[in-house]
């Protein structure tokens, strides 16, 4: 399997660094489908009685656990193999996150097949949460060794692809599952077979494209600057030094605080529009409106991280959390007037920024850590993710079930929500404003033995 | 190696550049296509 290392994975000449994003694609496009996995949930209650419910089929909060577990092994496993991948090089990465993504589905379909939830538990959820994890960091600091001139797009690119999965993923197992279902049979298993198969050749594909730059690779016409920018380090920082520092936790403050606030809205936006508008947002206008939702969850991915390298990573943020508090806080106000328009704009303003603080920052860490252990830096950043996932839903749901326990009218129920929302913001944008360089007592130093693997240092460095 | 490489493009390298963007674009612009039309609804 030596066609894995990371020595058989540096481009030859004429190679162009434009093969890169595609190839991270192929993966992000296939993990992605986790945000369209409850497309399965309503089949799967029927398993037993096909045309509705049986008293021994799932239960639909059984169910949800499923997606839950995935995204819990997201972030533990990010964290934990992060480093392992920084140094195995992309191709592994991406062969193992194959493998573990097409098991999860294979095992999840014999879960399916003999009806046992705690064989698709360990399929889907333990299995493909590792894939999620590994897959999501996999092409990151290739990405931003291909780009160091751009790194902000080069890596909002690939993350876009882990927010355009699902509208993959959502239609063609719709197709999938009315192509294998009878009279007499709910076809999931047979699509989470298809799904497992299809989803390994793409990521195979992509592992086969991607290449890391030979040493001293730069882009055409680009020259380093001789000096670092006040916020945009030359040093590298190691993975488990990044945890001493303030600008970690600041910055993994800054992203559960953005990634809560979009969150806990991107799960209720179909019941929330309903209550805020009623009458004016019926059901089919609602999931309308959530594909809409996604669509510049999407964009807002490429857009903001792109935008990140003119304006700046710390400036970004700044947007995201003023502009977000802004949003926030007229979205109250737009329920009162009964303006459709203005609500659904920033609610389209607000997903894009929780897209784009999701896409921003692998580079906001790369100006702080260096590109050495980006990859493995940003692994361990994603337990923000997984926190951010339990606090988001829970203060929507909990808030909006208190106020109208309390009397509250359905329409103003998620108000104290929007404030609250905004309110995080404003803690986001004074752990932004707190990032300042990191500490020169971080930097790792020439010849230390953590880290004279001479493949990972960034192309740069190495002319 | 300096990346004046990436400027005149030989033509296996460009064709391979097509092929890779075409295999992750087309799914994914049939899916947002897919995601456009039932967003319409909203407006109806």
């Amino acid at each position: 399997m030596s066609f894995l290392d990371r020595s058989h994975t540096i481009a030859g000449p004429g190679f162009s660094r434009w093969l890169v994003p595609p190839a991270a694609l192929c993966v992000h496009l296939c993990i992605g489908q986790a945000y369209a996995f409850s497309v399965f949930n309503l089949p799967m209650t029927k398993l037993l009685g096909i045309s509705k419910s049986a008293p021994d089929d799932w239960q639909l909060t059984d169910l949800g656990w499923i997606f839950s577990i995935a995204i819990f092994f997201l972030g533990v496993s990010s964290a934990v193999f992060g480093r392992w991948v920084e140094e195995g090089g992309p191709r592994r990465a991406m062969f193992t996150a194959a493998l573990c993504w097409a098991g999860g589905f294979l095992i999840s379909a014999f879960g399916v097949y003999i009806h046992t939830l705690w064989v698709i538990y360990v399929g889907y959820g333990f299995i493909g949460g590792i894939a999620l994890g590994i897959g999501y960091i996999s092409p990151v600091s290739t990405l931003i060794k291909w780009f160091p001139d751009r790194p902000g797009m080069a890596t909002g690119m690939a993350i876009m692809g882990f927010g355009g999965g699902a509208f993959i993923a959502s239609p063609l197992s719709v197709w999938l599952m009315g192509l294998f279902t009878t009279p007499t049979h709910v076809g999931v298993a047979e699509t989470f077979i298809v799904l497992g198969v299809v989803y390994f050749f793409f990521m195979i594909v992509g592992s086969i494209i991607v290449r890391v730059p030979p040493d001293g690779w730069l882009p055409a016409g680009y020259t380093p600057p001789a000096e670092s920018a006040k916020l945009i380090t030359r040093h590298d920082v190691f993975v488990y030094d990044a945890l001493k520092t303030p600008q970690f936790w600041l910055i993994w403050w800054i992203l559960c605080l953005n990634v809560t606030a979009g969150i806990g809205v991107l799960g209720q936006a179909s019941a929330m529009s309903q209550e805020m508008f009623p009458g004016h947002i019926t059901a089919v206008a609602a999931s309308g409106f959530v594909g809409l939702m996604s669509l510049f969850n999407m964009g807002g991915r490429f857009f903001w991280a792109s935008t990140s390298d003119y304006i700046g990573r710390k400036n970004t943020y700044f947007v995201f959390m003023v502009l977000g508090f802004i949003l926030y806080c007229t979205v109250p106000y737009t329920g009162s007037i009964g303006s459709v328009a203005a609500f659904v704009l920033c609610f389209l303003v607000i997903i894009s920024m929780y897209g784009g603080g999701f896409a921003t920052v692998p580079a906001y860490l790369k100006d702080m850590f260096g590109t050495r252990y980006v990859g493995a830096i940003h692994g361990l950043l994603l337990t923000a993710w997984s926190m951010a996932g339990i606090f988001g839903p829970v203060l929507v749901n909990y808030i909006r079930a208190y106020n109208v326990a309390h009397g509250v009218p359905k329409a103003q129920a998620y108000n104290s929500t929007m404030y609250i929302m905004a309110g995080l913001l404003v803690i986001g944008f004074f752990c932004n404003l707190a990032v300042t360089a990191v500490n020169s007592r971080f930097h790792m130093k020439e010849g230390d033995a953590r880290g004279n693997d001479p493949a990972l240092r960034p192309a740069g460095a190495r002319a | 190696m300096n990346a004046a490489n990436q400027q005149g493009l030989p033509a296996e390298t460009v064709v391979k550049l097509v092929l890779a963007w075409a295999f992750v674009g087309i799914p994914l612009l049939v899916g947002v296509g897919f995601t456009l039309y039932n967003a319409m609804k909203l407006f109806q």
